[in-house]
């Protein structure tokens, strides 16, 4: 279990982050969500103890990453952001040596090297000079270097990053399959990714915490979550929109597109609870309106986001 | 069990750095620089020759001078480069203390000077071809330059960590070491000797680098001597970590 108490950090006068705390247990996959410079970077380097914070702490399976700061790193994986790593050295130089620090020998310390570079599919590129490799590899290899040990606690800020779309999907199916016996915290700006990933999200905004919910949780924060989208054939848009909006539970009804050979239209309900599909369908074939579509939304995460963090 | 630890840890890293050094050109270049510098003042400047002295004092004395550029242009890297990169990052959240990735940067450094000291050994044999030196003196003269070395060392590894700037790093390296150098230079003593009291000009004086190291080249061991570089070691090792824990970025 990661525990994050009160974790606080000033940058001169600057409260860069204030007083941020949760919790995080074995099989969940946290997203941190939030723009630039809103302090999730900060977050991470303070509990993985690159960064001493002003004030709170966080433990790490029961150890405190001020006091008891090794035990609590041994027990951590950490993927800084843009990937940092010894230019000069080969892959498995470079792997071979963060082994060795985090105290592995022998043959043991082989196998899992070995075993390391293939989880990570840079078995091509073993012996190459990592300065000479792509952003993508670079991003990888320092992505093993975070499970090279296979760590409790996995912390990664944006491990995504510089990493094309096929890349992007291999590492997101790592990190769910490591997921079961680990707790991940996980940064990000693409917001699919939560989506993709993701059993949990917080968003941070000045360095506070504003949501801490599921991703579909979040989701119903939406002003269009519930809302029910509507295609039509040609049709007299006045008369539709009139019908629309006597149906029970609707609040307002919203004309998006009217052209010579389709109509689309969303109706939001009064409020989020209030479901009003079927009540929609029972007044539309009463009437025999020419429906072409029809969709329950579920609200999006960047329109959430952006109502949150703006 | 925390020093098997201590000495696993202090290993990886002295072996990652001290292969880094030869990886580069940086190794190559430092020890051809250091190696031509040296000849020619002691053969040109000193005219070793033709003193006709069976003895090394003629190339020992231009260490410090040598060093204090050198020394800081290997220490500058230390941390500065780990600090611009990022990867300061990972290795001080990997399981580590920071006094230990201090020590094995540090350790790593000093014997690649080491390398590059002995490498010098062709004058030995020709001192030892010309005349009749003393053994002693001459060892003596290496353990000097060796400690010298990592005083100098110590001072380049503890500016690199205040910056990320590889060049202002060496800068205040240079500096500070040719205030070590100096400190016991009498026109320096002189211009303090007015007002200064004469205690305060005694432990300056004795701060000095060049004082020590010619007792050393004298061909006596003196435990003072040896107290004194590894002390400036430790201290100038010690403020490193200081300020590698109290960095803000």
């Amino acid at each position: 279990m990661i525990e994050v108490q009160h974790l606080t950090k000033f940058f001169g006068s600057k409260r860069a982050v204030d007083d941020i705390s949760f919790t995080l247990e074995k099989g969940e996959i946290l997203g941190f969500l939030g723009p630039n410079g809103a302090g999730k970077s900060t977050t991470m380097r303070m509990i993985t103890g690159f960064m001493p914070p002003s004030g709170g702490t966080a433990v790490i399976g029961g150890h405190d990453i001020r006091r008891d700061s090794l035990e609590a790193r041994r027990k951590l994986g950490y993927l800084p952001e843009n990937a940092p790593v010894y230019p000069d050295m080969s892959v498995f130089d470079y792997l071979d040596f963060c082994a060795e620090i985090r105290g592995f020998t022998g043959a043991d310390r082989k196998k899992r090297v070995g075993d390391t570079i293939d989880k990570c599919f840079l078995g091509g590129v073993r012996h190459q000079t990592i300065g000479t490799l792509s952003k993508g590899y670079k991003q990888r290899v320092c992505f093993a270097q975070s499970i090279l040990h296979d760590p409790e606690y996995l912390i990664m800020d944006e491990p995504t990053d510089g990493l094309d779309p096929n890349q992007k999907h291999e590492v997101r199916l790592m990190i769910r399959e490591m997921s079961a016996e680990k707790a991940i915290i996980l940064s990000t700006h693409i917001l699919d990714e939560v989506d993709a990933v993701c059993t949990r999200a917080i968003i941070i905004a000045e360095g506070r915490i504003q949501a801490d919910d599921t991703p579909a949780g979040l989701r119903t924060r939406s002003p269009y979550h519930g809302a029910v989208s509507l295609t039509f054939g040609p049709t007299d848009s006045g008369k539709l929109m009139s019908t629309l909006r006597s149906v029970e539970g609707v609040k307002n009804t919203i004309l998006i597109d009217e052209s010579r050979s389709e109509v689309s239209v969303r109706v939001l309900p009064r409020t989020r609870e209030t479901l009003i599909a079927d009540r929609i369908m029972a007044a539309l074939s009463r009437d025999r309106y020419d429906l072409k579509s029809m969709y329950v939304e579920q609200g999006r995460l960047d329109e959430v986001f952006r109502n949150i963090t703006m | 069990m925390r020093t098997k630890e201590f000495t696993n840890t202090v290993t990886a890293i002295f072996k990652r750095e001290i292969l880094g050094y030869f990886r580069s050109p940086v190794a190559y270049v430092f020890i051809a620089i250091f190696l031509l510098l040296l000849g020619f003042f002691t053969f040109y400047i000193s005219h070793f020759f033709e003193m006709g002295q069976a003895d090394l004092r003629a190339f020992f004395e231009w260490h410090p001078w040598i060093y204090m550029f050198l020394v800081p242009a290997v220490a500058m890297r230390l941390w500065a480069e780990e600090r611009r990169m990022g990867t300061i990052e990972l290795i001080l959240t990997y399981p580590i203390t920071v006094g230990e990735a201090i020590l094995g940067k540090f350790l790593a450094a000093w014997i690649f000077i080491g390398i590059a000291l002995s490498l010098t050994f062709p004058m030995v044999i020709t001192v030892n071809y010309l005349g009749d030196p003393d053994p002693g003196a001459i060892f003596c003269g290496y353990v000097g330059s060796f400690l010298l070395a990592g005083a100098f060392l110590s001072v380049g590894s503890m500016t690199s960590a205040m910056t990320r700037s590889q060049v202002i790093s060496f800068i205040l390296a240079v500096v500070i070491c040719l205030f070590f150098i100096l400190a016991g230079y009498p026109p320096i003593t002189e211009i303090f000797s007015g007002w200064a009291p004469g205690w305060l000009l005694k432990v300056v004086a004795n701060l000095s680098f060049l004082s020590h190291f010619q007792s050393l080249q004298r061909g006596v061991i003196d435990l003072r001597d040896l107290i004194y570089y590894l002390s400036v070691i430790f201290f100038m090792l010690f403020a490193n970590g200081i300020i590698i824990q109290n960095r803000s970025t």
